[in-house]
């Protein structure tokens, strides 16, 4: 393969970082908001629960702004064409995500109760939101999107806002959903002790049973699926437009991938192992290792959709040859190249302090703390 | 074609979301700083007072950082779902360094925020320092590299037009990060925020002196922050008129419009200190005029000259015309890649490929183009003068002014004068919007002087769009005004709330929250997370 083909490669794979990176941290984070309501009956308790992800949730949130960026840098015609086509969606995922900045740092500052009532609903929704509208994302992926461009490629979206909420992107939706409240009651569990722990035990157990449900069942409607097959084009590391490609749609060829490389369905079965070892974690009171075993769930899940695709990372159902693939949609080599050695500079950087402030703010986070101390959501 | 409703509604949006994200930049930008030095003084001297400080306006800090991140985010987002024809054509450049700062500056910023916040009793003091400079390092950071991104718009360097992809290609990394534009942009915006965290600061420690309460802490907060303003201000204004230097000899238009330069004229030429610039007749109206000052300021000597619009126009049509056979080339090479004949006409008209799209608005099959729509193409090539012009003065106006206001405040405050002068410090209670109109107004310059280019002429304003209808224009855009009004009266109310509270005197062990503020002192009652 050409060199640049392998920097193709190389984002591709990085892109998967990227999204379990945001999946992980702020799926957690959201996972709390949206448990809020249920975890904390009152309103110590809630802020309690807050202030568990409080120094955190900042941090966290910027694998979702790089998440973006990286898209923007990497595959700049995916940027492009899958925001603006999904406009509404992408609208609400924002309005919603704009909500939690102020919602953790305005909420407390006042006493009012109905104040922090409408910020514990503002948080609820821009935690449950968001998390759907991502896993929707991927679901309308394997159906395809109706887009196509003009001989410029200028991106034109041909379909409605509720096409996207198809049946199978809910489906997805409240997978992600379900291993986002997973995530942010294991997190609760870290942090808290008392009825806040045993509500997140409760929650955790329940939704790791639901995500493996929704995985199980995705599963078999894909292999119901047509999916598309890259038959002709230029191929990987090759400069092209979308518009020098031929794509057929088959029944079950999402599992093509699998099928070719029988060690692939490690993903899969990684993905059941983190949410079923997962469960038995939480019921062993072992929320640590829970929170690990629900990172390893997202690796499985992501790295299983990212798979199937490939190398489709955009597919058009309107125009199936304008598909959008990791070979027509990235950036071109010098960008790649630049940007592999910036990401692996700061990568493991930032994993590193980010480590750090975790481990600073160890512990537990009691009741009394959070009351007497004037800095605390 | 795009609906030119649908462009302005975009460009209404964007704009309105840009102008509110940075009404809260500059702040994060000079107060983060100054809070490093707050500290800084605390960690070396030990005074506790210092502590009290750096807690206190760390608490504003947070209400302002607050909805900074929130409009940050959908500005991230804005330009693939508004302008995604931008995205896709120069995202190959531009997207490189929006990533690099996600990478580099906002985790930075953001992982230790938290930590500044939660961290106190648990670090060591050195510790916390560093970690509240990591934060303030952090947002300049995010400064320069969208300033980076938004310098490519201005002054595009170190990219090419790649007729196999369709799209610009970068060709060198270091000619897009180390461009002058970029430079000169970013010390005068970073150091705009110094200016308005220093007003900022020294606005409300009058207050509280006009009040006399909290007159200790107000006093040292005054002190610094009019010294630190002395100096920003200062910096703002010479490195504005670097920028003008630079980012006049890359876009003349914009210069032309700053100076209300409708016609070119001989050296030394006079500056228009004031004048009511017509878009319609090209002309200014009622213009007071200051001799030789033009050819001084703007290019530093006094036989130079810059040129005019009529000139200007002029050589619009002349690149509009060789630009049509590029696009011809183009729209050939889209259907037969590869085609030698259409590439080697590309190539000979490639310099003026943007202008050739420019045409393109008026005439979809740009063979076709008449005079009468060259000239109309030609024509949009001036941007809307007046308010460049306006907004200009205002900037420059509002500097001075800040200027002499802080040279007066280190007078005062020098010669422990300050409290006794309740004139100035009303004055210091009214000066503090003026820093963030300023930004607004040079904002406004930076980009309303772009016109009607989002990549200046290489791709037109009109051209770069999303292909939205009307109806989800006008849904989000009211959807951003609902939203971000509420959230500007949320967010003034609490910072005019923890305001009026002010820097309570330490009560150790205070556990009522409700009750309020227990500033500061305590080393005990502080929480773990
Ligand atoms: C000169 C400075 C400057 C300019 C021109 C912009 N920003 Fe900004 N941005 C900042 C300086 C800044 C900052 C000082 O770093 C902020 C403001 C408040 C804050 O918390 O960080 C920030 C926050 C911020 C965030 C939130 C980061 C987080 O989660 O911590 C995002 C995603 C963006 N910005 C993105 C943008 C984009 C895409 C812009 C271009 C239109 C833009 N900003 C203009
Ligand atoms: C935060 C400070 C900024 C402010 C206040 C601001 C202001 C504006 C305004 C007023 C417009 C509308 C101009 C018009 O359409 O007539 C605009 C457009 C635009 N700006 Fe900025 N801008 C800012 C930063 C940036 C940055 C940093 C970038 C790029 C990195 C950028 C990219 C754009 C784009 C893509 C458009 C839309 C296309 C256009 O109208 O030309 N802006 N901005
Ligand atoms: C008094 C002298 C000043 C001069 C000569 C000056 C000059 C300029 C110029 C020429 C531009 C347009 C840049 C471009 O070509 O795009 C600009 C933009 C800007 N100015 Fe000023 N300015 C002055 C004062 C100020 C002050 C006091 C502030 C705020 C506190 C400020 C904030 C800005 C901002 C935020 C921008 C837009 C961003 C940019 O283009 O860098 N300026 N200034």
């Amino acid at each position: 393969m050409e060199i640049y083909g392998v920097f193709q490669v190389i984002w591709w794979l990085l892109l998967g970082v990227l999204l379990v990176g945001l999946a992980v941290m702020v799926g957690m984070d959201m996972g709390v908001g949206t448990i809020l309501r249920y975890v904390g009956r009152t309103d110590l308790e809630r802020r309690v629960a807050l202030n568990i992800i409080g120094p955190h949730w900042e941090g966290n949130q910027v694998w979702f702004v790089l998440g973006g960026g990286a898209v923007f840098a990497a595959f700049p015609l995916i940027y492009a064409t899958a925001f603006s086509g999904f406009y509404v969606v992408m609208l609400l995922l924002l309005w919603s995500m704009i909500l939690r900045p102020l919602g953790f740092e305005y909420r407390s500052k006042l006493p009012s109760a109905a104040w922090r009532s409408t910020w514990d609903w503002a948080l609820f929704v821009s935690g449950l939101v968001p998390m759907v509208v991502f896993g929707a994302a991927f679901g309308n992926l394997f159906e395809g999107v109706p887009f196509h461009f003009s001989w410029n490629l200028t991106s034109t979206y041909t379909g409605s806002f509720l096409g996207l909420l198809n049946s199978f992107a809910i489906l997805c939706g409240l997978l992600s959903a379900s291993l986002s409240v997973f995530m942010g009651s294991v997190a609760v569990m870290n942090g808290g002790e008392g009825v806040i722990y045993e509500r997140s035990r409760t929650l955790a157990r329940v939704s790791s049973v639901l995500a493996m449900v929704l995985f199980a069942a995705g599963g078999f409607w894909v292999h119901s699926m047509q999916g598309y097959v890259l038959t002709n084009g230029p191929g990987a590391g090759v400069p092209q437009t979308p518009m020098q490609q031929v794509v057929t749609l088959t029944d079950g060829a999402w599992f093509a991938n699998f099928h070719a490389h029988g060690l692939l369905w490690l993903l899969p079965a990684l993905g059941f192992a983190g949410m079923l070892l997962g469960l038995l974690a939480t019921g062993a009171r072992r929320s640590h290792m829970a929170w690990w075993l629900g990172a390893l769930a997202w690796i499985g899940v992501i790295g299983t959709a990212g798979v199937a695709l490939f190398p489709f990372l955009l597919p058009s159902s309107s125009v199936p040859a304008q598909s959008l693939t990791v070979w027509n949609s990235s950036s071109s080599q010098l960008t790649l190249t630049w940007m592999v050695g910036f990401a692996l500079v700061f990568v493991p950087l930032i994993v590193w302090y980010t480590s750090w402030a975790f481990y600073v703010m160890r512990g537990k986070v009691s009741a009394e703390h959070v009351a007497a101390d004037e800095h605390s959501y | 074609m795009h609906d030119i409703t649908v462009v302005d509604l975009s460009r209404w949006q964007f704009a309105t979301t840009a102008l509110y994200h940075f009404l809260f930049v500059p702040l994060t930008l000079g107060l983060s700083f100054m809070l490093a030095a707050m500290e800084t003084v605390y960690v070396t001297t030990g005074k506790q007072i210092y502590r009290d400080m750096a807690q206190f306006w760390g608490k504003l800090f947070l209400i302002n950082f607050a909805l900074g991140v929130a409009t940050g985010l959908t500005m991230e987002f804005e330009f693939g779902t508004n302008w995604s024809f931008y995205s896709s054509f120069v995202g190959d450049i531009f997207g490189a360094p929006l990533a690099i700062e996600g990478l580099m500056a906002f985790f930075l910023e953001a992982t230790f925020v938290g930590l500044m916040v939660f961290g106190w009793d648990r670090m060591r003091r050195g510790q916390h320092l560093a970690v509240t400079y990591m934060v303030a390092f952090g947002s300049n950071l995010s400064a320069l590299w969208i300033l980076i991104a938004n310098s490519f718009m201005q002054a595009p360097e170190g990219a090419h037009f790649n007729p196999v992809t369709m799209r610009m290609e970068l060709s060198s990394f270091s000619q897009l990060i180390f461009s002058h534009d970029a430079q000169a942009k970013f010390v005068h915006t970073s150091i705009a925020g110094y200016v308005t965290g220093a007003i900022f600061v020294a606005g409300i420690s009058a207050w509280y002196m006009l009040r006399n309460r909290h007159t200790e802490l107000a006093r040292r907060s005054f002190r610094m922050a009019v010294l630190f303003g002395v100096l920003s201000t200062a910096g703002v204004i010479t490195l504005g008129d670097a920028l003008g230097f630079v980012g006049g000899q890359a876009q003349p238009t914009k210069l032309a419009a700053m100076e209300g330069l409708w016609k070119s004229e001989p050296a030394p030429m006079p500056f228009n200190l004031v004048a009511f610039p017509s878009q319609k007749d090209q002309v200014n109206h009622a213009d007071v005029q200051v001799p030789y000052a033009l050819s001084l300021l703007v290019t530093h000597s006094m036989d130079g000259t810059v040129p005019g619009f009529d000139k200007l126009e002029q050589q619009a049509v002349e690149r509009i015309r060789n630009g049509i056979p590029a696009v011809e080339a183009l729209q050939t090479l889209s259907s037969k890649p590869g085609d030698a004949d259409a590439l080697a006409q590309f190539r000979a008209h490639e310099k003026d490929l943007g202008f050739g799209f420019l045409v393109q608005r008026y005439s979809e099959d740009v063979s076709k183009a008449t005079d009468a729509e060259i000239s109309k193409a030609a024509r949009d090539t001036i941007p809307q003068v007046a308010p460049i012009f306006w907004s200009f003065r205002a900037m420059v106006a509002m500097g001075l002014a800040m200027l002499a206001f802080f040279v007066l405040g280190v007078i005062y405050s020098l010669r422990n004068r300050i409290e006794r002068k309740r004139w100035f410090l009303k004055f210091s209670v009214l000066m503090i919007p003026v820093p963030f109109l300023a930004s607004e107004a040079g904002w406004l310059v930076a980009e309303l002087g772009r016109q009607p280019w989002t990549v200046y002429q290489l791709l037109p304003t009109w051209m770069s769009a999303s292909t939205h209808s009307v109806g989800y224009m006008i849904f989000s855009l009211a959807g951003f005004v609902g939203l971000y009004t509420m959230f500007i009266i949320a967010e003034m109310y609490l910072m005019v709330r923890a305001i009026r509270k002010g820097p309570e005197p330490p009560h150790a062990g205070d556990s009522d929250w409700d009750s309020g503020p227990v500033l500061g002192n305590s080393v005990t009652g502080q929480a773990e997370g």
